[in-house]
């Protein structure tokens, strides 16, 4: 359970904000702020100059991609208060096509971190003064990270003894790229149902016998 | 006014001088101050820094990508490969956020040797650090004396996981082994024979005048700055700031150590030398600590649905096998949810970000490096440094390529 404290906070940051958040959640106990790009910028000031949040430290900016969700690209950032001690995770969804506005002009550290998700999920900030790739190979093309790029990627690299320089080919694989389906016919059959199948839906009295032993150890042979 | 006037005339001098061009210079890939695979494209006037742009990236090998198509267990390894300076580090943090998401509490013990060896890396780090920051800075001894005494502290990595760098050595739910028969006590020899090292090496930098005058106000950060560029660790600590998520957020059983913060007021290069060095000596203290406290007992969970079962159990128990078999194909499923899980790391905050959708793959993992938001700040810190002075501040930041390219 989140402690009260945080709670307490969340209820003050969105009262404070009015409007600009849209709520808090709780995931394992840390705080989980929700807002749109248009006020982003507006709660992360505020985050980090209100006396009771004083959340200093940008820790970091990452993304993650849902391709089914309406908002494809959640962009996470996650600060951290070390006069508070408390964590604090202020989520965006943005389209493929949407500009989140930078943060750089707030936190310094903003710069490199919105580099690589720009490079990484090709979500772009608006105001980044130097949003170039940072991690991927000079004249990389394509976002890694998404979730529609391919592991094995596009091109592959090879030093060409002839030409004498590295040379650029697209990918051959000797073998198929294979993902193999670990989900037991037990659980992921749902829809189809096969003779024999009713026997995996627990009766109503329960899978024991009822009231035969008053320990509560069942019959099944197996003792508790 | 007459003074002013006969300033005002070597201005038309100056102008008519031929403007002097920024000289842009390629330092790396493959320099030995470069820390590996760091490029740095300087722009120069004459010998004064003016811009310092590190293109990354030469390491990256897509660590983030590759975890999100394997299972847990297979996900584990890759963290040995980020800091490879002090691997356990690394696997620390993934280790507790699997266990986050999972809601599992490892055994004790186990509790016990992952702050052992955390700490240990610690050490570790800290000695390849400082020796070899010590060898940019034109020292060369510490560097020898220094990998001696560090492959005594791999060798202890090597008896309890059977590797020196890549120990995929803490899982969630424990740790994969016990320690064998004597390490124990060959380790808190060696903890109490270190800080004789550790003297030895303070005598050759701590009041060595080329040692200071080199680090010394050099790469100053104030508090405010280093919470603006998001500094972390030592890092911080240098600037002032007692901050250490051992002590503010404790993990695992650091809240029963008893050690202290050590930090530095003045920010600069030499400052950050001092807080390592006295962290060797904290760290040493913890280890002593875990070595006297450390209870009997089991080292990960009992629960094969997380860990595996002991091989002796899978030659006669059929259970015990499928366990083993399903563990090791399929892994476990960790139900839907999310976690940013933080460790002090020797470099820094450490942290992963796991987004899990319920199946045997982490739908997402995201890896905060310290030394990714550390290298960012070069520039401003080198901005109006000598070139030289460049390589000290690169070595007092504490950079492995292994973490920030990923």
């Amino acid at each position: 359970m989140p402690g009260e404290a945080l709670k307490d906070l969340a209820d003050y940051i969105v009262e404070k904000l009015d409007g600009d958040v849209a709520g808090y959640s709780f995931a394992k106990d840390e705080l989980i702020l929700h807002t749109d790009p248009k006020a982003l910028s507006h709660v992360l000031q505020f985050l980090r100059d209100n006396r009771e949040c004083q959340f200093q430290i940008l820790i970091d900016i990452t993304a993650v991609d849902f391709p089914e969700r309406a908002g494809r690209f959640e962009v996470v950032y996650n600060l951290l208060s070390i006069r508070q001690n408390n964590r604090a995770r202020v989520k965006v969804s943005v389209n493929e096509d949407e500009m989140v506005p930078s943060v750089v002009s707030l936190f310094s550290t903003a710069g490199w971190f919105e580099r690589e998700v720009w490079d990484m999920f090709g979500i772009p900030f608006s105001g980044n003064p130097d949003l170039r790739r940072i991690l991927t190979d000079y004249g990389f093309e394509g976002h890694p990270l998404r979730k529609d790029f391919p592991l094995t990627g596009y091109v592959e690299v090879r030093y060409d003894a002839e030409a004498r320089r590295v040379v650029y080919e697209p990918v051959s694989l000797p073998q198929d790229f294979r993902r193999f389906d670990f989900l037991s016919p037990w659980e992921g059959i749902t829809d189809v149902q096969l003779p024999g199948d009713e026997k995996a839906v627990c009766p109503p009295h329960g899978w024991l016998p009822v009231n035969k032993d008053p320990a509560g150890n069942g019959g099944n042979g197996h003792g508790a | 006014m007459a003074l002013r006037e006969e300033i005002e005339t070597p201005d038309v001098v100056v102008a008519q001088e031929t403007q002097i061009r920024p000289y842009t210079m390629n330092f790396g890939p493959q320099h030995p101050a470069a820390h590996g695979v760091l490029r740095l494209v300087l722009e120069l006037d004459g010998e004064i820094v003016e811009r310092a742009d590190p293109h990354i990236g030469l390491l990256h090998r897509g660590t983030e990508k590759l975890i999100e198509y394997k299972t847990y267990v297979q996900a584990l390894p890759y963290f040995d490969r980020l800091d490879y300076v002090a691997p356990m580090n690394q696997e620390h943090a993934f280790a507790l956020a699997v266990e986050k998401l999972l809601g599992i509490t490892p055994p004790v013990r186990a509790q016990y040797i992952r702050v052992l060896f955390a700490e240990l890396g610690r050490v570790l780090n800290h000695i390849l650090n400082i020796t070899t920051y010590a060898l940019d800075v034109g020292a060369i001894t510490p560097a020898l004396w220094g990998f001696e005494e560090r492959e005594k502290g791999m060798e202890f990595y090597e008896r309890i996981c059977g590797a020196r760098l890549h120990a995929n050595y803490f899982r969630p739910g424990g740790v994969h082994q016990d320690m064998p028969a004597g390490l124990a006590e060959d380790m808190l020899d060696w903890c109490e024979n270190f800080p004789k090292f550790l003297a030895d090496l303070e005598t050759l930098l701590t009041d060595n005048r080329i040692f200071k005058q080199r680090t010394v106000d050099i790469g100053v950060v104030n508090a405010e700055q280093a919470l603006d560029w998001g500094f972390t660790g030592p890092m911080l600590r240098g600037s002032g700031i007692p901050w250490d998520l051992r002590k503010a957020q404790p993990y695992d059983v650091y809240e029963k150590m008893d050690f202290d913060i050590p930090i530095a007021k003045t920010g600069d290069c030499y400052g950050r030398y001092l807080v390592r060095m006295a962290e060797m000596y904290e760290s040493l203290r913890i280890m002593k600590q875990c070595i006297e406290k450390m209870p009997e007992g089991d080292i990960k969970m009992n629960d094969y649905k997380v860990s595996p079962p002991p091989r002796a159990e899978m030659k006669s128990s059929m259970e015990a096998l499928i366990h083993h078999f399903k563990l090791y194909t399929e892994g476990y499923h960790v139900p839907e949810g999310e976690t940013y899980t933080a460790v002090e790391a020797p470099k820094g905050e450490f942290g992963v970000y796991l987004v899990s959708d319920g199946s045997n793959k982490p739908y997402r993992c995201r890896i905060r490096a310290p030394g990714f938001a550390h290298l960012q700040a070069l520039d401003f810190m080198s901005k109006g440094h000598q070139l030289a002075d460049a390589v000290a501040i690169i070595g007092s930041l504490d950079i492995v390529f292994g973490e920030i390219d990923r």
